[in-house]
């Protein structure tokens, strides 16, 4: 029992890494139906800037959380900015093109980020400072839960509860529902939709970014590369969850995650990507629309 | 280029027929020196290659060995085992006494039985390979080198009798280099039966995290660790192990030993074992054999330069305690002599292996690696 508790929370806490980069995938894909290959890019880059900032603010004497809150807004602003350019260059000039060709852009993209830190930074692992604290009070439990994983599963919730609350209750919220639902539509209606675009993009940048930020402080190193496999992998959990779905991507992100923990326990580590895709071509086959997504018919 | 290349290789194959026989005639003991000497491998034949002709003219100058001059016969076979066959041909019409060589497993293994039917011994300052000495086949080869699974046998060792571990979980990366260890290792803690291999896991590397694996290693109770693979997935897990208050001990192979664990592991790092190649350059013979190397070539010696310097300094103490060069007598001398080498005190088991090289196991202690004695 106690061996079961260990795994779930091992699953939830990688679960709440792969939503907060899911969401952006499930966000982009929703409003333009594009998928944002070079989102998990964005997540590596916010935690190289906040392995950059958090050396900055050590010199000046600053102290654990306040160094992680710190560099964790400031790589929240460095990757909204990326995802903003992004967009920008890589996607907006290709709107109105056939749907592969922003496809290839964003692979493009994902190349060029990845190849740019490995030059502008290095190929080599890099130490990340474990920026969250031992809390007393997880002593007793730290074996299966530490703090670290606590932080993770507290941030990723508040989160995820601000994003429904950003989407349901406020003015661009609306819009971007509005947008999702029909692009034409929402622009004769007054809605300015590139700036809504542009604001997703920024959204899910942020998500990824506070993921790399977590996930760097919680395992201690970083390379250019890290962006990859958790891109996959969160891409998988969004259309685990139905893709374009908010809460879906979430879903399936938290499924995914227990999934890969109770196969590597439960039957081997070495297998636990084995598993993981199999679920996934289980719940499409069952389920071809995800999880929580609608089957849409094509409009022709 | 490639036919003036193949010109060439015929020209020298012709003068190397032609020129020893002019050696015949003098009363010599001849040795002969087979590897890589040109090719892309050449880097792993030529130290070899010239430690051997530095120690010959050396001992030369001061009169030889028990009298007699050394001969020094250099054979390419460029690593590769079909070239080494005419090679060991050679060398063997050329009447050589000895031969140190081979350089690759391959190549040495297509060598050694025209050796063996020649009654020709073979020390070889490179060839890893295993079953190169276990498999008996080739009783005249030694080597001055730990075998590949030195270093497996070593930390199977190290974990169930230093540190009396019974139940032992086994991670590896599921690559070559990892699991290789990996085996080696479980391999040696079976036939060992002082303790019980409990786990035995691949991870993959570059995953998010390990802690449903570290979680698994608790479970089944395990009371030490033993990794095959490289520094970033053995970080990640010492990690997570003291994340998850996990106080056992950790035991990786070299591909852990260096800066890169150090920096990455940070304070997690301290206490975690790891076996390596022994540190040789405090030894005296070492240092002497290195700086005679620099007055003469100018340069720092190459891949297996010490390797290859102790196998001569082996074969001529052997001669010398022998008396000659009857195969017998040489092979008795060879296992029972004691000598010391540039890479250490050694001299050579039933099977032909180095008594007294390869790894160590050293252990973080104050941020830096210590050779534990």
């Amino acid at each position: 029992m106690q061996y079961f508790l260990e795994l779930s929370c091992s699953g939830l806490v990688r679960g709440s890494i792969y939503a907060l980069i899911a969401l952006g995938y499930t966000m982009v894909y929703g409003i333009i139906q594009l998928i944002n290959f070079a989102h998990g890019e964005v997540y590596m880059i916010g935690a190289f800037i906040a392995l950059i900032v958090s050396g900055v603010l050590t010199i000046y004497g600053f102290s654990g959380f306040s160094i992680l809150i710190l560099a964790a807004l400031i790589a929240a602003v460095y990757a909204a900015a990326y995802g903003y350019t992004l967009e920008k260059i890589a996607y907006r000039p290709l709107r109105n093109a056939p749907r592969l060709s922003p496809l290839i852009s964003a692979i493009g993209m994902s190349l060029f980020l990845q190849n740019y830190v490995l030059l502008a930074q290095t190929p080599d692992f890099l130490p990340f400072p474990s920026l969250i604290p031992d809390f007393d009070f997880m002593e007793p439990i730290a074996h299966i839960m530490g703090s670290a994983e606590l932080v993770i599963l507290v941030t990723s919730a508040i989160t995820m509860i601000a994003l429904t609350v950003l989407i349901k209750y406020t003015r661009i919220g609306k819009a971007m529902r509005a947008t999702q639902q029909d692009m034409t539509m929402a622009r004769l209606v007054g809605v300015n939709v590139d700036n809504v675009i542009s604001m997703t993009f920024v959204i899910g940048s942020v998500l990824a970014a506070i993921g790399g930020v977590l996930v760097g402080s919680y395992i201690g190193q970083i390379n250019f590369y890290i962006g990859f496999m958790a891109g996959v992998k969160a891409f998988t959990a969004a259309v685990l969850g139905g893709i374009g779905n908010i809460p879906g991507a979430a879903l399936g992100a938290l499924v995914l995650g227990l999934a890969e923990s109770y196969a590597a326990g439960y039957v081997s580590s070495a297998y636990e990507d084995v598993f993981a895709f199999g679920v996934l071509v289980l719940i499409l086959i069952l389920r071809p629309a995800g999880l929580l997504g609608k089957a849409v018919k094509q409009k022709v | 280029m490639r036919k003036s290349v193949i010109k060439k290789l015929v020209m020298v194959a012709l003068l190397s027929l032609v020129v020893p026989v002019t050696g015949f005639a003098a009363d010599t003991i001849k040795i002969g020196i087979a590897g890589p000497h040109t090719g892309d491998l050449a880097p792993y034949g030529i130290p070899t290659k010239e430690a051997v002709e530095m120690i010959a003219a050396e001992v030369n100058a001061a009169g030889g060995v028990l009298g007699k001059q050394i001969e020094v016969l250099p054979m390419d076979d460029q690593c590769k085992p079909e070239i080494a066959t005419n090679a060991a041909t050679k060398l063997v019409s050329q009447g050589v006494n000895l031969v140190i060589g081979h350089v690759c497993s391959g190549a040495t293994k297509a060598a050694l039985g025209i050796y063996n039917e020649a009654k020709i011994i073979a020390i070889s300052p490179s060839a890893t390979n295993p079953p190169l000495t276990q498999s008996g086949e080739y009783p005249n080869f030694y080597r001055t080198i730990a075998p590949d699974d030195d270093q497996g046998k070593l930390a199977a060792n190290f974990v169930a009798d230093k540190l009396g571990a019974k139940k032992i979980a086994i991670i590896h990366d599921k690559g070559d280099y990892g699991k290789g260890f990996a085996d080696f290792a479980q391999q040696f803690i079976e036939a060992g039966g002082k303790a019980k291999v409990v786990l035995f896991e691949g991870v993959t590397p570059g995953a998010m995290d390990y802690s449903a694996v570290v979680q698994k290693i608790r479970k089944e109770g395990a009371d030490a660790v033993i990794f095959g693979g490289y520094h970033p997935e053995a970080s990640k897990l010492v990690a997570q192990m003291n994340k998850k208050r996990m106080k056992i001990p950790f035991v990786g192979p070299d591909g852990i030993k260096g800066d890169g664990f150090l920096e990455i592991a940070g304070a997690d790092a301290e206490g975690v074992y790891a076996t390596g190649p022994m540190d040789v350059t405090s030894l005296d013979v070492n240092k002497k054999a290195r700086a005679d190397y620099v007055k003469k070539y100018g340069k720092e010696p190459g891949t297996f330069f010490d390797q290859g310097y102790a196998a001569m300094q082996s074969a001529l103490n052997a001669i010398k305690v022998a008396g000659g060069t009857d195969y017998a007598a040489l092979e008795k001398a060879l296992k029972s002599s004691y000598v010391d080498t540039a890479v250490g005190k050694i001299k050579f088991d039933k099977k032909g292996d180095a008594e007294g090289v390869g790894f160590s196991v050293f252990q973080v202690k104050g941020g830096k690696f210590v050779e534990l004695k």
